[in-house]
Protein backbone atom coordinates (compact mmCIF):
# COMPACT_ATOMS: atom_id res chain seq x y z
CA UNK A 1 0.00 0.00 0.00
CA UNK A 2 1.07 3.59 -0.96
CA UNK A 3 1.97 5.66 2.36
CA UNK A 4 2.17 9.22 0.40
CA UNK A 5 1.33 9.63 -3.26
CA UNK A 6 2.20 13.17 -4.10
CA UNK A 7 0.36 13.63 -8.25
CA UNK A 8 1.80 17.20 -9.91
CA UNK A 9 2.18 19.78 -6.89
CA UNK A 10 3.17 23.22 -7.50
CA UNK A 11 3.31 25.55 -4.63
CA UNK A 12 4.08 29.40 -5.21
CA UNK A 13 5.13 31.91 -2.68
CA UNK A 14 3.70 34.85 -4.54
CA UNK A 15 5.81 34.72 -7.85
CA UNK A 16 8.52 32.86 -6.63
CA UNK A 17 8.83 28.76 -7.20
CA UNK A 18 8.71 26.82 -4.13
CA UNK A 19 7.79 23.55 -6.22
CA UNK A 20 6.99 22.64 -9.44
CA UNK A 21 5.20 19.52 -10.69
CA UNK A 22 6.05 16.96 -7.92
CA UNK A 23 5.48 13.68 -8.59
CA UNK A 24 6.28 11.05 -6.20
CA UNK A 25 5.46 8.23 -3.88
CA UNK A 26 6.12 6.37 -0.71
CA UNK A 27 5.54 2.43 0.28
CA UNK A 28 4.18 1.68 3.24
CA UNK A 29 6.96 1.08 5.68
CA UNK A 30 9.67 2.24 3.46
CA UNK A 31 12.61 4.97 4.31
CA UNK A 32 12.38 7.29 1.20
CA UNK A 33 14.96 10.18 0.99
CA UNK A 34 13.99 13.59 -0.47
CA UNK A 35 17.53 15.44 -1.31
CA UNK A 36 18.82 18.30 -2.75
CA UNK A 37 20.97 21.64 -2.80
CA UNK A 38 19.98 24.93 -0.23
CA UNK A 39 16.91 26.04 -1.94
CA UNK A 40 15.52 22.95 -3.90
CA UNK A 41 12.23 22.95 -2.75
CA UNK A 42 12.50 20.19 -0.12
CA UNK A 43 11.05 21.90 2.88
CA UNK A 44 8.31 23.28 0.63
CA UNK A 45 7.41 20.16 -0.17
CA UNK A 46 7.15 18.90 3.33
CA UNK A 47 5.43 21.74 4.39
CA UNK A 48 2.70 21.46 1.31
CA UNK A 49 2.36 17.62 2.30
CA UNK A 50 1.66 18.55 6.29
CA UNK A 51 -0.58 21.32 5.01
CA UNK A 52 1.28 24.24 6.84
CA UNK A 53 1.18 25.86 3.79
CA UNK A 54 -1.36 25.76 0.57
CA UNK A 55 -0.32 24.08 -2.41
CA UNK A 56 -1.30 25.65 -5.66
CA UNK A 57 -2.13 22.20 -8.01
CA UNK A 58 -1.64 18.60 -7.12
CA UNK A 59 -2.95 15.57 -5.36
CA UNK A 60 -1.60 14.41 -1.71
CA UNK A 61 -2.57 11.23 -0.84
CA UNK A 62 -2.49 9.56 2.59
CA UNK A 63 -2.95 5.77 2.15
CA UNK A 64 -5.28 6.52 -0.39
CA UNK A 65 -6.98 9.13 1.02
CA UNK A 66 -7.05 12.73 -0.56
CA UNK A 67 -5.71 15.47 1.71
CA UNK A 68 -6.67 18.31 0.10
CA UNK A 69 -9.06 20.08 2.07
CA UNK A 70 -8.17 18.56 5.50
CA UNK A 71 -6.62 21.19 7.87
CA UNK A 72 -3.03 20.71 9.03
CA UNK A 73 -4.01 19.67 12.45
CA UNK A 74 -6.62 17.26 11.35
CA UNK A 75 -3.25 15.44 9.38
CA UNK A 76 -1.47 14.75 12.10
CA UNK A 77 -4.60 12.94 13.97
CA UNK A 78 -4.76 10.88 11.10
CA UNK A 79 -1.39 9.62 11.22
CA UNK A 80 0.70 12.07 9.74
CA UNK A 81 3.75 14.08 11.47
CA UNK A 82 6.10 16.40 10.62
CA UNK A 83 9.44 17.30 12.26
CA UNK A 84 10.29 20.56 10.81
CA UNK A 85 13.47 22.52 9.87
CA UNK A 86 14.90 23.29 12.81
CA UNK A 87 13.67 20.88 15.16
CA UNK A 88 10.76 23.76 16.65
CA UNK A 89 10.52 22.05 20.27
CA UNK A 90 9.08 24.31 22.31
CA UNK A 91 11.84 25.85 24.57
CA UNK A 92 9.21 27.47 27.33
CA UNK A 93 8.39 24.46 28.07
CA UNK A 94 9.62 20.82 30.06
CA UNK A 95 11.01 17.87 28.22
CA UNK A 96 7.64 16.24 29.69
CA UNK A 97 5.62 18.86 28.71
CA UNK A 98 7.02 19.29 24.68
CA UNK A 99 6.29 15.29 24.69
CA UNK A 100 3.04 15.55 26.43
CA UNK A 101 2.09 17.83 23.28
CA UNK A 102 3.31 15.39 20.92
CA UNK A 103 0.14 13.29 21.58
CA UNK A 104 -2.36 16.36 21.59
CA UNK A 105 -3.67 15.34 18.06
CA UNK A 106 -4.52 11.61 18.98
CA UNK A 107 -7.55 13.07 21.16
CA UNK A 108 -6.81 9.81 23.12
CA UNK A 109 -7.81 9.90 26.70
CA UNK A 110 -5.01 10.72 29.94
CA UNK A 111 -4.50 6.90 30.60
CA UNK A 112 -3.82 6.14 27.16
CA UNK A 113 -1.49 9.14 26.47
CA UNK A 114 0.38 8.20 29.58
CA UNK A 115 1.05 4.66 28.27
CA UNK A 116 2.37 5.95 25.25
CA UNK A 117 4.45 8.23 26.93
CA UNK A 118 6.26 5.23 28.76
CA UNK A 119 6.85 3.53 25.76
CA UNK A 120 8.37 6.25 23.65
CA UNK A 121 10.39 7.24 27.49
CA UNK A 122 11.94 3.27 27.30
CA UNK A 123 12.84 4.19 23.60
CA UNK A 124 14.59 7.51 24.45
CA UNK A 125 15.68 7.07 28.02
CA UNK A 126 17.51 10.11 27.86
CA UNK A 127 14.35 12.13 27.82
CA UNK A 128 13.56 10.07 31.11
CA UNK A 129 16.40 11.45 32.83
CA UNK A 130 15.53 14.73 32.23
CA UNK A 131 11.94 15.17 32.21
CA UNK A 132 11.41 18.02 34.04
CA UNK A 133 13.98 19.78 32.61
CA UNK A 134 13.16 23.54 30.35
CA UNK A 135 13.54 22.09 26.73
CA UNK A 136 15.11 25.36 25.81
CA UNK A 137 18.73 24.12 27.95
CA UNK A 138 19.15 21.38 25.90
CA UNK A 139 21.70 21.39 23.38
CA UNK A 140 21.10 21.26 19.43
CA UNK A 141 21.50 17.14 19.18
CA UNK A 142 19.50 16.94 22.73
CA UNK A 143 16.89 18.60 21.17
CA UNK A 144 16.65 16.98 17.79
CA UNK A 145 16.45 13.72 19.28
CA UNK A 146 13.14 15.59 21.43
CA UNK A 147 11.95 16.12 18.07
CA UNK A 148 11.71 13.20 17.21
CA UNK A 149 10.35 11.21 20.22
CA UNK A 150 8.16 14.27 20.65
CA UNK A 151 6.55 13.14 16.86
CA UNK A 152 6.39 9.82 18.30
CA UNK A 153 4.01 10.00 20.85
CA UNK A 154 1.45 10.43 18.17
CA UNK A 155 2.03 6.84 17.24
CA UNK A 156 2.66 8.13 13.61
CA UNK A 157 1.83 5.68 10.44
CA UNK A 158 4.56 8.18 8.54
CA UNK A 159 7.49 10.23 10.00
CA UNK A 160 8.51 13.16 7.71
CA UNK A 161 11.26 14.72 9.01
CA UNK A 162 13.20 18.17 7.63
CA UNK A 163 17.45 18.35 7.67
CA UNK A 164 18.19 16.32 11.12
CA UNK A 165 21.64 16.19 10.72
CA UNK A 166 21.58 19.83 10.49
CA UNK A 167 24.20 22.01 12.57
CA UNK A 168 24.99 18.54 14.42
CA UNK A 169 28.59 17.27 15.39
CA UNK A 170 28.78 13.43 13.93
CA UNK A 171 28.95 11.44 16.90
CA UNK A 172 24.89 13.39 17.05
CA UNK A 173 24.02 12.65 14.19
CA UNK A 174 25.06 8.78 14.24
CA UNK A 175 22.65 8.95 17.36
CA UNK A 176 20.29 10.52 15.53
CA UNK A 177 19.91 8.09 12.57
CA UNK A 178 20.21 5.27 14.47
CA UNK A 179 17.07 6.77 16.20
CA UNK A 180 15.24 6.84 12.98
CA UNK A 181 16.22 3.49 11.53
CA UNK A 182 14.74 2.30 15.02
CA UNK A 183 11.72 4.25 14.61
CA UNK A 184 11.64 2.48 11.08
CA UNK A 185 11.97 -0.90 12.38
CA UNK A 186 9.14 -0.58 14.03
CA UNK A 187 6.79 -0.34 11.17
CA UNK A 188 7.12 3.71 10.87
CA UNK A 189 6.96 4.92 7.08
CA UNK A 190 9.24 7.41 7.00
CA UNK A 191 10.71 10.42 4.48
CA UNK A 192 13.88 12.40 5.35
CA UNK A 193 14.55 15.38 3.69
CA UNK A 194 18.80 15.78 3.87
CA UNK A 195 21.21 17.95 2.13
CA UNK A 196 23.93 15.41 3.05
CA UNK A 197 23.64 12.67 0.66
CA UNK A 198 25.81 10.04 1.77
CA UNK A 199 24.18 10.03 5.23
CA UNK A 200 20.35 9.77 3.89
CA UNK A 201 21.34 7.00 1.15
CA UNK A 202 22.85 4.86 3.87
CA UNK A 203 19.60 4.41 5.69
CA UNK A 204 17.08 5.14 2.54
CA UNK A 205 15.80 2.66 0.06
CA UNK A 206 15.32 4.88 -2.32
CA UNK A 207 15.45 9.00 -2.94
CA UNK A 208 14.41 11.99 -5.15
CA UNK A 209 16.41 14.84 -6.26
CA UNK A 210 14.92 17.67 -6.33
CA UNK A 211 16.19 20.76 -8.25
CA UNK A 212 15.01 24.03 -8.56
CA UNK A 213 11.73 22.89 -7.49
CA UNK A 214 11.80 19.93 -9.75
CA UNK A 215 12.08 15.93 -9.25
CA UNK A 216 15.34 15.58 -11.69
CA UNK A 217 16.57 12.05 -10.23
CA UNK A 218 15.32 9.20 -8.54
CA UNK A 219 15.76 5.74 -7.91
CA UNK A 220 16.61 3.27 -5.34
CA UNK A 221 20.01 4.20 -3.25
CA UNK A 222 22.19 1.71 -4.49
CA UNK A 223 22.09 2.75 -7.83
CA UNK A 224 21.93 6.18 -7.54
CA UNK A 225 25.06 6.77 -4.74
CA UNK A 226 27.05 6.14 -8.12
CA UNK A 227 25.26 8.17 -10.47
CA UNK A 228 27.03 10.85 -11.85
CA UNK A 229 23.95 13.19 -12.50
CA UNK A 230 23.68 13.35 -8.73
CA UNK A 231 26.60 15.27 -7.84
CA UNK A 232 24.91 17.52 -10.66
CA UNK A 233 21.82 18.01 -9.59
CA UNK A 234 23.77 19.96 -6.80
CA UNK A 235 26.49 21.49 -8.74
CA UNK A 236 23.98 22.40 -11.13
CA UNK A 237 22.50 24.75 -8.11
CA UNK A 238 25.95 26.33 -7.17
CA UNK A 239 26.67 27.43 -10.91
CA UNK A 240 23.01 28.76 -11.21
CA UNK A 241 23.70 30.55 -8.49
CA UNK A 242 26.80 32.65 -9.66
CA UNK A 243 24.67 34.48 -12.87
CA UNK B 1 1.00 51.96 61.23
CA UNK B 2 -2.87 51.10 61.26
CA UNK B 3 -2.88 53.71 57.98
CA UNK B 4 -0.85 51.82 56.27
CA UNK B 5 -2.42 49.03 57.05
CA UNK B 6 -5.81 50.30 55.99
CA UNK B 7 -4.69 51.27 52.56
CA UNK B 8 -2.46 47.91 52.24
CA UNK B 9 -5.82 46.23 52.57
CA UNK B 10 -7.43 48.31 50.14
CA UNK B 11 -4.86 47.85 47.80
CA UNK B 12 -5.27 44.28 48.15
CA UNK B 13 -8.65 44.72 47.37
CA UNK B 14 -8.23 46.59 44.35
CA UNK B 15 -5.29 44.70 42.79
CA UNK B 16 -7.25 41.92 42.72
CA UNK B 17 -10.10 43.57 40.20
CA UNK B 18 -7.07 44.62 38.37
CA UNK B 19 -5.33 41.36 38.45
CA UNK B 20 -8.07 39.54 37.13
CA UNK B 21 -8.62 42.33 34.27
CA UNK B 22 -4.85 42.08 33.92
CA UNK B 23 -5.27 37.96 33.41
CA UNK B 24 -7.22 38.84 29.97
CA UNK B 25 -4.51 41.65 28.54
CA UNK B 26 -1.80 39.19 29.54
CA UNK B 27 -3.55 36.11 28.26
CA UNK B 28 -4.37 37.20 24.80
CA UNK B 29 -1.27 38.81 24.68
CA UNK B 30 0.76 35.95 25.64
CA UNK B 31 -0.63 34.28 22.75
CA UNK B 32 -1.36 36.82 19.66
CA UNK B 33 1.22 39.16 20.76
CA UNK B 34 -1.78 41.78 20.48
CA UNK B 35 -2.61 44.47 23.35
CA UNK B 36 -6.12 44.27 22.93
CA UNK B 37 -7.41 47.85 23.46
CA UNK B 38 -10.73 46.87 23.90
CA UNK B 39 -10.26 44.21 26.79
CA UNK B 40 -11.50 47.19 29.36
CA UNK B 41 -14.46 47.85 27.02
CA UNK B 42 -15.82 43.84 27.34
CA UNK B 43 -15.51 44.23 31.12
CA UNK B 44 -17.91 47.50 30.96
CA UNK B 45 -20.31 46.05 28.76
CA UNK B 46 -20.33 43.07 31.01
CA UNK B 47 -21.39 45.69 33.69
CA UNK B 48 -24.26 46.40 31.37
CA UNK B 49 -25.47 43.28 30.79
CA UNK B 50 -25.18 42.11 34.74
CA UNK B 51 -26.87 45.37 35.45
CA UNK B 52 -30.30 45.03 33.39
CA UNK B 53 -30.20 41.15 34.12
CA UNK B 54 -30.01 41.64 37.94
CA UNK B 55 -32.41 44.45 37.41
CA UNK B 56 -34.96 41.88 35.92
CA UNK B 57 -34.55 38.87 37.70
CA UNK B 58 -34.59 40.98 41.40
CA UNK B 59 -38.28 43.14 40.47
CA UNK B 60 -40.75 42.17 43.23
CA UNK B 61 -37.58 41.09 45.68
CA UNK B 62 -37.33 43.54 48.90
CA UNK B 63 -33.71 42.15 49.62
CA UNK B 64 -30.96 40.43 48.28
CA UNK B 65 -30.84 36.93 47.47
CA UNK B 66 -27.12 36.99 46.91
CA UNK B 67 -27.63 33.28 45.01
CA UNK B 68 -29.49 35.40 42.20
CA UNK B 69 -26.19 37.21 42.21
CA UNK B 70 -24.13 34.32 41.67
CA UNK B 71 -25.73 32.93 39.17
CA UNK B 72 -26.23 35.91 37.26
CA UNK B 73 -21.97 36.69 37.99
CA UNK B 74 -21.91 32.78 36.48
CA UNK B 75 -24.34 33.70 33.13
CA UNK B 76 -22.78 36.91 32.80
CA UNK B 77 -19.27 35.43 32.90
CA UNK B 78 -20.16 33.25 30.26
CA UNK B 79 -21.73 35.75 28.22
CA UNK B 80 -18.38 38.05 28.28
CA UNK B 81 -16.84 35.23 27.20
CA UNK B 82 -18.42 34.25 24.44
CA UNK B 83 -18.57 38.59 23.56
CA UNK B 84 -14.41 38.13 23.57
CA UNK B 85 -14.36 35.04 21.32
CA UNK B 86 -16.84 36.67 18.99
CA UNK B 87 -15.06 39.69 18.99
CA UNK B 88 -11.78 37.62 18.21
CA UNK B 89 -14.00 35.67 15.44
CA UNK B 90 -14.67 38.75 13.74
CA UNK B 91 -12.32 41.12 14.40
CA UNK B 92 -9.04 39.51 15.16
CA UNK B 93 -9.00 36.46 13.22
CA UNK B 94 -9.45 37.65 9.68
CA UNK B 95 -6.83 39.80 10.57
CA UNK B 96 -4.37 36.95 11.95
CA UNK B 97 -1.63 37.70 8.80
CA UNK B 98 -2.06 41.61 9.21
CA UNK B 99 1.00 43.51 11.07
CA UNK B 100 0.37 43.80 14.75
CA UNK B 101 -0.16 47.64 14.58
CA UNK B 102 -3.13 47.03 12.49
CA UNK B 103 -4.54 44.47 14.80
CA UNK B 104 -4.40 47.57 17.55
CA UNK B 105 -6.05 49.83 15.70
CA UNK B 106 -8.62 47.57 15.19
CA UNK B 107 -8.71 47.15 18.67
CA UNK B 108 -8.97 50.36 19.44
CA UNK B 109 -12.32 50.85 16.67
CA UNK B 110 -13.88 48.09 18.15
CA UNK B 111 -13.46 49.57 21.49
CA UNK B 112 -15.03 52.57 20.23
CA UNK B 113 -18.28 50.43 18.68
CA UNK B 114 -19.01 49.45 22.34
CA UNK B 115 -18.56 52.16 24.15
CA UNK B 116 -20.98 53.53 21.19
CA UNK B 117 -23.02 50.71 21.49
CA UNK B 118 -23.52 51.22 25.05
CA UNK B 119 -23.92 54.87 24.48
CA UNK B 120 -26.94 54.35 21.92
CA UNK B 121 -28.46 51.71 23.67
CA UNK B 122 -32.04 52.10 25.45
CA UNK B 123 -32.05 51.87 29.07
CA UNK B 124 -28.46 52.01 29.15
CA UNK B 125 -26.85 55.67 27.99
CA UNK B 126 -24.32 58.21 29.08
CA UNK B 127 -25.62 58.81 32.51
CA UNK B 128 -24.27 57.16 35.68
CA UNK B 129 -26.41 54.02 36.78
CA UNK B 130 -27.17 52.26 39.97
CA UNK B 131 -26.60 49.08 40.10
CA UNK B 132 -29.22 46.97 41.24
CA UNK B 133 -27.52 45.17 44.34
CA UNK B 134 -25.00 46.59 46.20
CA UNK B 135 -22.44 44.88 49.05
CA UNK B 136 -23.81 45.37 52.85
CA UNK B 137 -21.81 48.11 54.80
CA UNK B 138 -20.92 45.02 57.86
CA UNK B 139 -17.77 43.96 58.27
CA UNK B 140 -15.29 43.22 60.34
CA UNK B 141 -11.67 44.99 62.19
CA UNK B 142 -8.47 44.54 61.41
CA UNK B 143 -6.89 46.04 64.73
CA UNK B 144 -9.15 49.79 64.28
CA UNK B 145 -9.16 49.53 60.63
CA UNK B 146 -12.71 48.46 59.35
CA UNK B 147 -13.15 46.16 56.46
CA UNK B 148 -16.45 44.57 54.54
CA UNK B 149 -17.28 41.11 54.05
CA UNK B 150 -18.10 41.80 50.59
CA UNK B 151 -14.29 43.66 50.31
CA UNK B 152 -13.23 39.96 51.98
CA UNK B 153 -15.33 37.83 49.38
CA UNK B 154 -14.49 39.94 46.74
CA UNK B 155 -10.98 39.19 47.07
CA UNK B 156 -11.20 35.63 47.83
CA UNK B 157 -13.31 35.03 44.85
CA UNK B 158 -10.52 36.64 42.91
CA UNK B 159 -8.38 34.70 43.94
CA UNK B 160 -9.45 31.40 43.49
CA UNK B 161 -10.32 32.78 39.98
CA UNK B 162 -6.48 33.66 39.30
CA UNK B 163 -5.85 30.26 40.77
CA UNK B 164 -8.22 28.48 38.69
CA UNK B 165 -6.45 30.03 35.41
CA UNK B 166 -2.82 29.21 36.84
CA UNK B 167 -3.34 25.41 37.32
CA UNK B 168 -5.08 25.81 34.05
CA UNK B 169 -2.56 26.78 32.50
CA UNK B 170 0.18 24.98 33.78
CA UNK B 171 -1.21 21.72 34.80
CA UNK B 172 -3.69 20.65 31.97
CA UNK B 173 -2.98 19.61 28.87
CA UNK B 174 -4.88 22.43 27.49
CA UNK B 175 -2.96 24.88 29.20
CA UNK B 176 0.46 23.24 27.60
CA UNK B 177 -1.10 23.63 24.17
CA UNK B 178 -2.02 27.94 25.12
CA UNK B 179 1.81 27.82 26.32
CA UNK B 180 2.88 26.33 23.08
CA UNK B 181 0.43 28.48 20.40
CA UNK B 182 1.86 31.24 22.53
CA UNK B 183 5.60 30.21 21.20
CA UNK B 184 5.30 29.05 17.90
CA UNK B 185 2.17 28.62 16.44
CA UNK B 186 3.42 26.80 13.33
CA UNK B 187 4.94 23.85 15.29
CA UNK B 188 1.75 23.72 17.70
CA UNK B 189 -0.24 23.02 14.75
CA UNK B 190 2.34 20.63 13.49
CA UNK B 191 1.71 18.61 17.11
CA UNK B 192 -2.13 18.82 15.89
CA UNK B 193 -3.59 21.41 17.55
CA UNK B 194 -6.22 22.88 16.80
CA UNK B 195 -4.54 26.59 16.85
CA UNK B 196 -7.63 28.50 16.04
CA UNK B 197 -9.94 26.81 18.95
CA UNK B 198 -7.19 27.58 21.23
CA UNK B 199 -6.91 31.11 20.81
CA UNK B 200 -10.83 31.20 20.91
CA UNK B 201 -10.26 29.76 24.48
CA UNK B 202 -8.10 31.89 25.23
CA UNK B 203 -10.63 35.13 24.37
CA UNK B 204 -13.43 33.17 26.10
CA UNK B 205 -11.34 32.88 29.31
CA UNK B 206 -10.04 36.50 29.70
CA UNK B 207 -13.64 37.55 28.75
CA UNK B 208 -15.03 35.67 31.64
CA UNK B 209 -12.77 36.55 34.23
CA UNK B 210 -13.72 40.27 32.74
CA UNK B 211 -17.25 39.55 33.35
CA UNK B 212 -16.72 38.62 37.07
CA UNK B 213 -14.65 41.23 37.78
CA UNK B 214 -17.65 43.71 36.48
CA UNK B 215 -20.27 42.01 38.22
CA UNK B 216 -18.18 42.64 42.01
CA UNK B 217 -17.25 46.39 40.35
CA UNK B 218 -21.13 46.85 40.42
CA UNK B 219 -21.85 45.23 43.33
CA UNK B 220 -18.99 47.00 45.42
CA UNK B 221 -19.38 50.62 44.01
CA UNK B 222 -22.94 50.76 42.87
CA UNK B 223 -22.20 52.33 40.03
CA UNK B 224 -21.51 51.69 36.25
CA UNK B 225 -20.96 54.29 33.40
CA UNK B 226 -19.86 53.48 29.95
CA UNK B 227 -16.54 55.12 30.03
CA UNK B 228 -15.63 52.82 33.07
CA UNK B 229 -13.86 50.51 30.84
CA UNK B 230 -11.61 53.07 29.80
CA UNK B 231 -10.08 53.63 32.86
CA UNK B 232 -9.62 50.63 34.39
CA UNK B 233 -8.39 48.89 31.22
CA UNK B 234 -5.43 51.13 31.22
CA UNK B 235 -4.77 50.59 35.08
CA UNK B 236 -5.13 46.51 34.15
CA UNK B 237 -2.90 46.80 30.98
CA UNK B 238 -0.37 49.04 33.68
CA UNK B 239 -0.72 46.05 35.95
CA UNK B 240 -0.20 43.56 33.67
CA UNK B 241 2.87 45.25 31.81
CA UNK B 242 3.99 45.92 36.18
CA UNK B 243 4.23 41.85 35.96
CA UNK B 244 5.23 41.17 32.92
CA UNK B 245 2.76 40.53 30.02
CA UNK B 246 2.12 37.68 28.74
CA UNK B 247 2.73 36.21 32.02
CA UNK B 248 -0.10 34.41 34.08
CA UNK B 249 1.46 35.09 37.35
CA UNK B 250 2.82 38.10 36.47
CA UNK B 251 -0.29 39.56 35.95
CA UNK B 252 -1.61 38.95 39.61
CA UNK B 253 1.34 40.51 40.68
CA UNK B 254 1.29 43.65 38.83
CA UNK B 255 -2.12 44.17 39.94
CA UNK B 256 -1.55 43.64 43.56
CA UNK B 257 1.69 45.73 43.62
CA UNK B 258 -0.72 48.22 41.51
CA UNK B 259 -3.65 48.11 43.45
CA UNK B 260 -1.29 48.58 47.01
CA UNK B 261 0.89 51.72 45.07
CA UNK B 262 -2.47 53.28 44.03
CA UNK B 263 -3.76 52.84 47.54
CA UNK B 264 -0.84 54.47 49.25
CA UNK B 265 -1.05 57.19 46.16
CA UNK B 266 -4.48 57.77 46.84
CA UNK B 267 -3.62 58.13 50.40
CA UNK B 268 -1.25 60.67 50.04
CA UNK B 269 -2.18 62.81 47.02
CA UNK B 270 -5.95 62.22 46.60
CA UNK B 271 -8.01 60.06 44.62
CA UNK B 272 -7.76 62.40 41.67
CA UNK B 273 -3.98 60.99 41.48
CA UNK B 274 -5.12 57.29 41.30
CA UNK B 275 -4.00 57.27 37.25
CA UNK B 276 -1.11 59.72 37.53
CA UNK B 277 0.64 57.62 40.59
CA UNK B 278 -0.34 54.22 38.17
CA UNK B 279 1.92 55.65 35.49
CA UNK B 280 4.42 56.90 37.61
CA UNK B 281 4.67 53.09 39.15
CA UNK B 282 4.60 51.45 35.58
CA UNK B 283 7.31 54.53 34.48
CA UNK B 284 9.95 53.65 37.21
CA UNK B 285 9.03 50.10 37.31
CA UNK B 286 9.95 50.05 33.90
CA UNK B 287 13.18 51.95 34.18
CA UNK B 288 14.93 49.34 36.55
CA UNK B 289 13.36 46.52 35.18
CA UNK B 290 12.08 47.04 31.16
CA UNK B 291 10.54 43.54 31.03
CA UNK B 292 8.05 43.60 33.79
CA UNK B 293 8.46 41.49 37.30
CA UNK B 294 8.13 38.24 35.77
CA UNK B 295 8.55 38.83 32.01
CA UNK B 296 11.93 37.61 30.92
CA UNK B 297 10.55 34.81 28.68
CA UNK B 298 8.38 37.00 25.81
CA UNK B 299 11.23 39.65 26.10
CA UNK B 300 13.48 37.03 24.92
CA UNK B 301 11.64 36.22 22.14
CA UNK B 302 10.49 39.70 20.79
N1 LIG C 1 8.55 31.88 3.03
C1 LIG C 1 9.07 31.98 1.79
N2 LIG C 1 8.84 33.07 1.05
C2 LIG C 1 9.35 33.18 -0.20
N3 LIG C 1 10.09 32.26 -0.78
C3 LIG C 1 10.37 31.13 -0.10
C4 LIG C 1 9.87 30.94 1.24
N4 LIG C 1 10.30 29.74 1.68
C5 LIG C 1 11.03 29.21 0.67
N5 LIG C 1 11.07 30.04 -0.38
C6 LIG C 1 11.75 29.78 -1.66
O1 LIG C 1 11.30 28.55 -2.17
C7 LIG C 1 12.37 27.80 -2.72
C8 LIG C 1 12.48 26.47 -2.01
O2 LIG C 1 12.83 26.67 -0.66
P1 LIG C 1 12.89 25.52 0.41
O3 LIG C 1 11.73 24.64 0.24
O4 LIG C 1 13.09 26.12 1.74
O5 LIG C 1 14.21 24.76 -0.04
P2 LIG C 1 15.07 23.67 0.72
O6 LIG C 1 14.33 23.22 1.92
O7 LIG C 1 15.26 22.59 -0.30
O8 LIG C 1 16.36 24.33 1.07
C9 LIG C 1 13.62 28.66 -2.57
O9 LIG C 1 13.82 29.36 -3.76
C10 LIG C 1 13.25 29.63 -1.48
O10 LIG C 1 13.92 30.85 -1.64
MG1 LIG D 1 14.89 23.33 3.88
Amino acid sequence: MKALELEEISVYYGPVRGVENVTLDVEEGEIVALLGANGAGKSTLLKAISGIIHQKQGIIKFFGEDFHRMSPHRRVVGGLVHVPEGRRIFTALTIGENLELGAYGTKTGRVERSERLSEVLAMFPFLKEHFKRLAGTLSGGEQQVLAIARAMMSNPKVLMIDEPSLGLDPQKIDIVYDLLQEVAAIGTTVLLVEQNVKLALEIAARAYVLQQGSVVLSGVSSSLINDPRLSDAYLGKAADGDH
Amino acid sequence: MSLLLNELGNGIFLGAFFGLIALGYSMVYGILRLINFAHGDFFMVAAFVSYTVLGAVMVGHSHTHWFTVVWVGLLVMVLTGGLATLANQLVYRPMRRAAILSMMIAAIGLSQVLENGVLVTPGWGATYLVYPVTTPPSGFYVGSNHFTWGQLIIVVISGLLGLGVYLLVGRTLLGKAMRAVSEDQTAAVLMGINVDLVIAIVFFIGGALAGAAAVMTGVYYGQINYLMGFTVGLEAFTAAVLGGIGNIGGAVIGGLILGIVQSIGTGLFGAEWAIVVAFAALVLMLWFRPTGILGERVARRM
